[in-house]
């Protein structure tokens, strides 16, 4: 009787996730519809700042979306035991939030509805061209990959499919990195570091995601996890988290050493106020040192302490990209160099101002609303999604 | 010897009016057609700005192109700007110079480089322009542009020029005057209003044609192309800098 | 008698739905001589008008099948435009056929006085 009455509360739940899900994605829609009709002066964005809000959830996602496969390779590629059991939700994962942070991306494009044209259209110098079948690739790379894990007969096949989802997802991460790094104008942009950087920090932020999902996975069904296996995990989180932090500073010092970056470098990290504070603040303190403390110290061992930990990050990346990406264009560009601009009607020499908006912003949730509902329903419907260890008690 | 010279040049200066004899024939039989000629890469547009006749404070230009091109002409962070007035002071010498800027029509386009759909491009005349038709409004051109050349339209929009057809979602830039240049005029807008308001700070011509007056000057004079350590050889040499 | 009734209800929705559908009467502005026979262009206007786009603004040829040059001819001399009412001589024929056309939205709708040489190329 207990047992009916628990299914029964547990249905009663999910239905009301799946409510409160659909309703972001719905305020998502309603507000890309609203950017679409009135056009892009709804939005925080400009002729300086050209990429915005939408772009930072997008980018987000799509860099998690790859980093969250993290999981799957250790256990199907390197064979890690402890990760097999996770490959499954580690893919549902992948698809979900790849699906989402498209979604924005596309619903954001001055004219959304042409967007075939970027498909049957696609320019072959064009990094964002490029991207375009890395991402369906990546889709059915990882739906096949899924389809190896859960039907028994596939399993033979577990190995090569999930070598293949590996190599995509790092050509993948790559592929994001390059569309910022090919830009050779831009101070914040164009360094062939961000490739490499943009895949450690899918690593650290793909994993803080698996483990905020786990978490309340666990919870959900009354799993206790085992620390064995949780203490694992949360170590190669903070070491993925201390390689991003590497190559953040790698990033700054290069561009620091560079002399006609300073003035950039000074902007980002000292007086670009907003920037400045996310940067060192929302990134470096919040976003990685305090999550760093809370996985390391050994009076840190309990579960919620990684699972805050894993919101950090996330807060972190969100902080980061912010100032990544529209800070890095609120930096005026160099047009002359030598020069002082004394004057511009189109804001040449000065720093660019920008306040997100609220459709954009709910454009951006609608994205993670689209990755959370298509995450809960898959983890209803497929049951192997669970997350399995030998010695997990139920 | 000497009369060799002057059979030479008689039949030189014979052949090049029976080409004068032909070349409205020809256009004529284009017209017939109902067709001009297709943009060539035997010409390459470009212009040559002389800061020196560029005055502080006039915005001749800007209004010309305006004008021309149905532009409302407002100068919000969100208003499109084919063209802008720049003052400039060089941090050495304190020199304050004051130039139009605008797209550069460069020979390695970046904007042309990253656009995934092919909607940004080079014409064989060495236009850059974006083919309305096939942009999606994603702006990694004008994240890619290194003169901030390019505009988004950020709402709708009426009463275009029928010659100058634009929309609400799409990037543009200056277009170097083409519908002009396609009718078979010869000077864009911008370079006709200097003009006309007594500054010569814009010549507009053909680069590749050796006798044009624009090549003819940039051999002479000492001029620059804007951010030339990029390689991209913009269209645009700016003089005085 | 409820199947009458019912036989009756669905001669009536025919009977309005028809009454509805009429070949509508379009306001074909100056008109004249068409650049080809009306019915060719009733049936191909759009695919010629694709195929220009391209060449006119790749190549910069203003062509026989130039959007102005249709809108000079075709403008309602009512309202000056080939749009506003379901007479006017693009949006007439389109909500009948019921195709969205997203020329307009960039393209200007009305005639204008362009220069003598665009008038002469492609006469």
């Amino acid at each position: 009787m207990d047992a009916l009455l628990k299914a029964k509360k547990d249905l009663r739940n999910f239905y009301l996730l799946v409510l409160f899900g659909a309703m972001v994605v719905l305020m998502g829609l309603a507000a890309a519809h609203y950017m679409e009709e009135h056009g892009h002066i709804v939005t925080g964005m400009n002729n300086q700042i050209v990429w915005g809000m939408p772009h930072v959830f997008a980018i987000f996602l799509i860099i998690s979306a790859s980093g969250v496969l993290n999981i799957a390779s250790i256990g199907s590629v390197f064979g890690k035991a402890v990760y097999k059991g996770r490959a499954p939700l580690a893919g549902m994962l992948s698809i979900a939030m790849l699906a989402g942070g498209l979604s924005v991306l596309m619903l954001d494009l001055g004219r959304p509805e042409r967007v075939i044209v970027a498909a049957t259209h696609l320019n072959l110098t064009s990094m964002f061209a490029w991207n375009l079948p890395l991402y369906t690739g990546l889709f059915t790379l990882v739906a096949i990959y899924m389809w190896t894990l859960l039907e028994r007969r596939m399993n033979p096949w577990i190995k090569p499919a999930g070598l293949a989802v590996f190599t995509w997802r790092i050509m993948l991460t790559t592929g994001t990195g390059l569309i910022f790094a090919f830009l050779v104008a831009r101070q914040a942009y164009g360094s062939a570091i961000l490739p490499p950087m943009f895949l450690v920090m899918s690593f650290g932020w793909g994993m803080a995601v698996f483990f905020v999902v786990q978490s309340v996975m666990y919870a959900w069904n009354q799993i206790t996890p085992d620390p064995v296996v949780m203490g694992r995990m949360k170590n190669l989180l903070g070491i993925f988290v201390l390689g991003t932090l590497y190559l953040v500073a790698v990033y700054h010092l290069t561009n620091l050493y560079f002399a006609k970056q300073t003035a950039f470098e000074h902007f980002i990290l000292i007086d670009g106020g907003i920037y400045s504070w996310l940067f060192w603040l929302g990134y470096v303190v919040l976003g990685s040192i305090v999550p760093l403390l809370l996985i390391f110290l050994p009076g840190f061992k309990k579960n919620c302490h990684v699972i805050a930990a894993s919101i950090l990050i996330i807060l972190g990346s969100f902080s980061f990209l912010y100032v990544f990406i529209i800070g890095g264009q609120a930096f005026p560009l160099d047009i002359f160099p030598g020069y002082q601009v004394l004057s511009s009607s189109f804001g040449d020499g000065q720093i660019g101002h920008y306040a997100p908006s609220l459709p954009e912003i709910l454009l951006g949730f609608g994205g993670l609303g689209i990755a959370f509902l298509i995450t809960l329903v898959g983890v209803r419907v497929i049951n192997s999604l669970m997350p399995r260890d030998a010695s997990s008690k139920d | 010897m000497s009369e060799e010279i002057g059979r030479r040049d008689f039949l030189k200066g014979s052949a090049m009016l029976a080409g004068l004899a032909i070349a409205p024939g020809m256009m004529l039989y284009d017209l017939a057609h109902g067709e001009n000629r297709p943009a060539s890469s035997a010409v390459r547009w470009g212009m040559l700005i002389d800061t020196s006749q560029c005055e502080a404070g006039c915005d001749e230009c800007v209004k010309a192109c305006n004008k021309e091109n149905g532009l409302p002409g407002g100068t919000g962070p969100t208003d499109e700007q084919w063209i802008r007035k720049v003052e400039l002071k060089n941090l050495k010498t304190g020199k304050v110079s004051s130039l139009p800027m605008m797209c550069q029509h460069c020979a390695e386009p970046p904007c042309v480089d990253v656009c995934p759909t092919g909607a940004s491009f080079k014409r064989a005349d060495g236009i850059v322009l974006v083919d309305r038709h096939l942009c999606i409004g994603c702006r990694y051109c004008m994240m890619a542009c290194p003169y901030k050349a390019r505009s988004f339209v950020h709402e709708p929009i009426h009463d275009q020029k029928a010659e100058v057809p634009r929309g609400k979602g799409t990037v543009e830039s200056c277009t170097l005057c083409v519908q002009r240049i396609d009718r078979g005029e010869s000077n864009t807008a911008c370079a006709e209003a200097c003009a006309k308001a007594g500054h010569k700070a814009i010549l507009f011509g053909n680069l590749n044609d050796p006798n044009s007056e624009i090549a003819k000057r940039i051999k002479e004079v000492s001029s620059m192309q804007l951010r030339a350590d990029l390689g991209l050889d913009t269209g645009l040499h700016y003089e005085g800098l | 008698m409820k199947r009458l009734a019912i036989l009756a209800l669905f001669a009536l929705f025919c009977g309005t739905a028809s009454a509805e559908v009429t070949v509508p009467h379009l306001d074909i502005g100056k008109g004249g001589h068409c650049v080809n026979d009306p019915k060719f262009m009733k049936i191909n206007h759009g695919d010629l008008l694709k195929k220009q786009r391209t060449i006119t603004v790749h190549q910069g040829v203003i062509g026989r099948y130039s959007l102005i040059k249709c809108v000079n001819c075709h403008a309602s001399r009512v309202n000056n435009s080939v749009l506003g009412t379901n007479s006017n001589f693009c949006q007439g024929c389109h909500v009948y056929a019921a195709v969205k056309i997203d020329c307009f939205e960039c393209h200007s709708s009305r005639p204008e006085t362009v220069s003598e040489t665009l008038t002469e190329i492609g006469k």
